[in-house]
């Protein structure tokens, strides 16, 4: 391994221009009619996430928990090499729709996010958006190396070494990358977790919510979207 | 029928740079984004398509989710600590850039390869030829609505998988080819349970034929869709399956032998009507070439001999300056590594020619304009872009 | 084809340094007059029959102050392929001819060293947009000053605990006791 040029300073000076299309900006209607628009503020919605209080009794909220454990429908959102055992997994030989795991299309049907393997910064911030979109009680999962500690990429300029700095992780599942059977005890242990109540991930999103955004607004250069996107 | 060459003369004008010039603000079109988080498409990438109704008028692809920075990565690495990344390059396919990387490196520093490890990594080679073309008529089936097949072609890449396994102990990532050789010989009684594994994809594919190929809705999806003119092939790079549907018989396994592919017997397939439909036939029908190559490996395959050869000290294993570049065929295409060395102990420069940095980006742009939105998916997997291997 | 001899009728017209034979099928030439690159390319593609260009990439020689781009082609009825090697100075702005109009599917690779190494093709498609970062504002990360480690440690933070052992003195007492 070459040794690491110690003089190297990075860029911190140089501020990233906003894009055009994100700019205000004065449109005329078809019918004549005249818009000012600000993209940044008119489209999103600025509300800053709250906390999901538990239930009134224990009970009730070990009913939920119950069944919170047992329909996880994952967000068919692939980000790196991990997703390729993913596939098999929906198939009759590892068959995860026995547990009541799926995958959906949408992050407003889905509750839980699979992070499966690295994270370039540029998907870093659709990830974000996507796991903001998701809909409360929702859960994330770190699956292989990379998410952990950077894993085979911790020397690349590109892609984030701890998933944990920019959102809230329930489980990882380590490995390069980690087997279908692996990746179905790691349900099975997300599932138990869940069960105990101790899934808290997106309550400690809402709480230490300014921690998290400063993280990610120190990688993503290019921030031009709301602090919180519904 | 319908055509696919749509009345253009509504479009907006072209401008300086060669694309069109949409006002967004008449009302008229609409911007909208297809991916990344797509179920359509394998890995990562979005298009940025402007739609008048439900036609597409323009697309532009972005790529850049997947990037590591690899090409950097390698040149903080001494030729052997490449190794472990070199593989994932590219996820179902790994083993090309084992490969190529190998013989790159043999080449500039002067390693013979024992004939026992060339057959080897014919076999892994063609094994790894399987697996993708799996994923791609799984691909190619789903993105039409036929989600039965991909997971019949799922389950026979996941047997194919335990065979690299066995071999390789690894199901994805295998590391197994080195400069120098490969890591091992094949266990005991690998052939017999490759057959079985052989014999039960031929099963599964005769199914495919009946339920995909004669399947009037996927017909009438595929057939004159995404119709890619033969004379586009060289400006814009098309090799491989793509090139091979549109009756232009590329394939570096016969244009230019590597390996032992001079020693085996194998036609090359093309089709001619060049659409979807043609290229979906060229891979299935590719699917049985590789079939008969794997046999024949097993077959003609001396059982004895060395596997590797030794090599010089690797901690201080200097290659003299040189640069080289190495080619074969790939699932998708040319799969090329050119590599350039200073003298030092590390590679000087990797750059890594995938097939689908000309077909997902300039060739996709050129082929989106007059397709439906839902047709989209369909041309992407029929091109067969893998993101990885565009931007490393 | 005999390359040798493609190489000597080139030769007579454009200012080419000493070839490379590689392998019998594989050929590496400089082109010592920047100027003539977009002439010989059109003859070696309508003449020749090098029609497929198969990569086109930079090599970054900080040492010498070049830059080093390689147009590699490919003429499939021959099985011949002829690496073009091109020299640029390496100061800012580095600008060079665009050959998109030659080859359509250059105007990738030309966005791609525009963005990883900071070489402009004026009038190329595209070419100032983004392609593979987003809001990238260091320099570009395949020159050879670019250290990724040290951008890598300066940017993102590290799990404690994470032990680096270099292999090379493990193997150093297991492979070669003797040095």
């Amino acid at each position: 391994m070459k040794d690491m040029d110690k003089s190297f300073r990075k860029d911190t000076e140089t501020e990233f221009p906003l894009r055009e299309e994100m700019r205000p900006r004065t449109v005329t209607a078809p019918d004549g009619q005249v818009i000012e628009i600000d993209p940044l503020r008119d489209y999103f919605c600025e509300e800053a996430p709250k906390v999901h209080r538990k239930s009134y009794s224990a009970i009730v909220e070990g009913f939920y928990n119950w069944a919170r454990a047992n329909s996880l429908w994952i967000l068919g959102f692939g980000t790196g090499c991990g997703a390729i055992e993913m596939r098999p997994l929906m198939t009759p030989r590892f068959d995860a729709y026995r547990y009541g795991i799926q995958w959906r299309p949408t992050p407003r049907q889905a509750n839980l996010l699979i992070i499966s393997g690295y994270l370039s910064v540029k998907t870093l911030k659709r990830a974000i958006r996507a796991y903001e979109q998701m809909q409360q009680p929702k859960f994330v999962v770190g699956l292989g190396s990379c998410t952990i500690n950077g894993g085979m990429y911790w020397d690349s300029y590109n892609t984030i070494k701890r998933l944990d700095d920019y959102l809230p992780v329930d489980l990882y599942i380590a490995g390069c990358m980690p087997r279908p059977e692996a990746l179905l005890a790691g349900l099975m242990e997300l599932k138990k977790i869940i069960r105990r109540g101790e899934a808290e991930g997106a309550n400690k999103y809402a709480e230490n919510f300014d921690w998290y955004k400063a993280n990610q607004k120190s990688v993503i250069k290019d921030w031009d979207m709301p602090d919180y996107s519904w | 029928m319908f055509s696919f060459n749509p009345d253009r003369s509504q479009y907006p004008d072209v401008g300086p740079d060669g694309k069109l010039e949409v006002d967004l603000e008449t009302g008229k079109y609409l911007k909208l984004w297809h991916g990344p988080n797509h179920p359509g498409i394998t890995g990562n990438m979005s298009v940025e398509i402007t739609v008048d109704g439900d036609e597409v008028v323009e697309g532009k692809t972005h790529v850049g989710y997947l990037h590591r920075g690899f090409e950097k990565l390698m040149e903080r690495r001494t030729f052997i600590q490449v190794f472990p990344i070199v593989c994932r390059v590219c996820v179902p396919e790994p083993d090309f850039n084992e490969y190529c990387y190998a013989a790159a490196v043999e080449e500039l520093a002067g390693i013979e390869v024992p004939e026992q490890a060339q057959w080897i990594r014919t076999l892994i080679l063609e094994m790894g030829r399987f697996n993708s073309y799996m994923m791609a008529m799984g691909g190619i089936a789903g993105a039409l609505g036929s989600g039965v097949i991909g997971q019949w072609m799922t389950y026979v890449r996941d047997l194919m998988l335990d065979r690299f396994e066995e071999m390789t102990g690894a199901r994805i990532y295998h590391m197994f080819i080195l400069p120098g050789g490969v890591r091992a010989g094949l266990p005991e009684g690998f052939a017999g349970r490759m057959e079985e594994v052989l014999r039960t994809a031929e099963k599964y594919l005769a199914d495919v034929d009946k339920v995909l190929f004669t399947n009037a809705v996927f017909k009438k999806r595929t057939k004159g869709v995404g119709y890619i003119d033969p004379a586009l092939f060289e400006p814009y790079g098309v090799t491989g399956p793509n090139a091979r549907a549109g009756g232009v018989a590329k394939d570096l396994r016969k244009d230019a032998p590597y390996l032992v592919y001079d020693q085996l017997d194998f036609e090359v397939v093309t089709e001619t009507a060049s659409d979807i439909w043609a290229r979906a036939m060229v891979r299935r029908r590719d699917i049985d070439v590789s079939i008969s190559l794997i046999r024949q490996i097993l077959a003609k395959m001396p059982t004895e001999g060395p596997v590797m050869t030794a090599l010089p000290n690797v901690l201080h294993w200097k290659i003299p300056r040189g640069e080289t570049y190495i080619k074969g065929e790939s699932s998708r295409g040319e799969y090329g590594y050119y590599l350039v060395t200073d003298g030092s102990g590390y590679p000087r420069r990797v750059n890594v020619r995938g097939p689908s940095y000309t077909h997902a980006m300039a060739l996709l742009e050129h082929l989106i304009p007059g397709t439906n939105i839902s047709d989209i998916a369909a041309l992407m997997v029929s091109l067969h872009t893998y993101p990885p291997e565009i931007e490393r | 084809m005999d390359m040798r001899e493609l190489i000597e009728r080139l030769t007579s017209r454009h200012k080419l340094g000493a070839p490379i034979f590689q392998r019998p099928d594989l050929t590496f030439v400089d082109l010592t007059d920047n100027d003539r690159l977009r002439a010989l390319l059109v003859e070696l593609r309508d003449i020749e029959g090098f029609t497929h260009l198969v990569l086109l990439t930079a090599v970054d020689w900080i040492e010498e102050g070049k830059f080093q781009l390689t147009y590699m082609l490919n003429n499939r009825a021959a099985n011949q392929t002829l690496g073009l090697r091109v020299y640029l100075e390496r100061k800012d702005p580095v600008e060079f001819t665009s050959i998109h109009d030659i080859w359509p599917t250059a105007e990738t690779y030309q966005r791609e060293l525009r963005e990883m190494f900071g070489i402009n093709f004026p009038g190329s498609p595209r070419v100032m947009d983004e392609f593979i970062l987003e809001g990238w504002t260091d320099m570009p990360p395949y020159r050879r000053d670019f250290d990724t480690l040290a951008y890598s440690q300066q940017t993102y933070r590290d799990r404690p605990g994470r032990a680096t052992n270099d292999p090379r003195d493990h193997m150093k007492s297991k492979m070669y006791p003797e040095g």
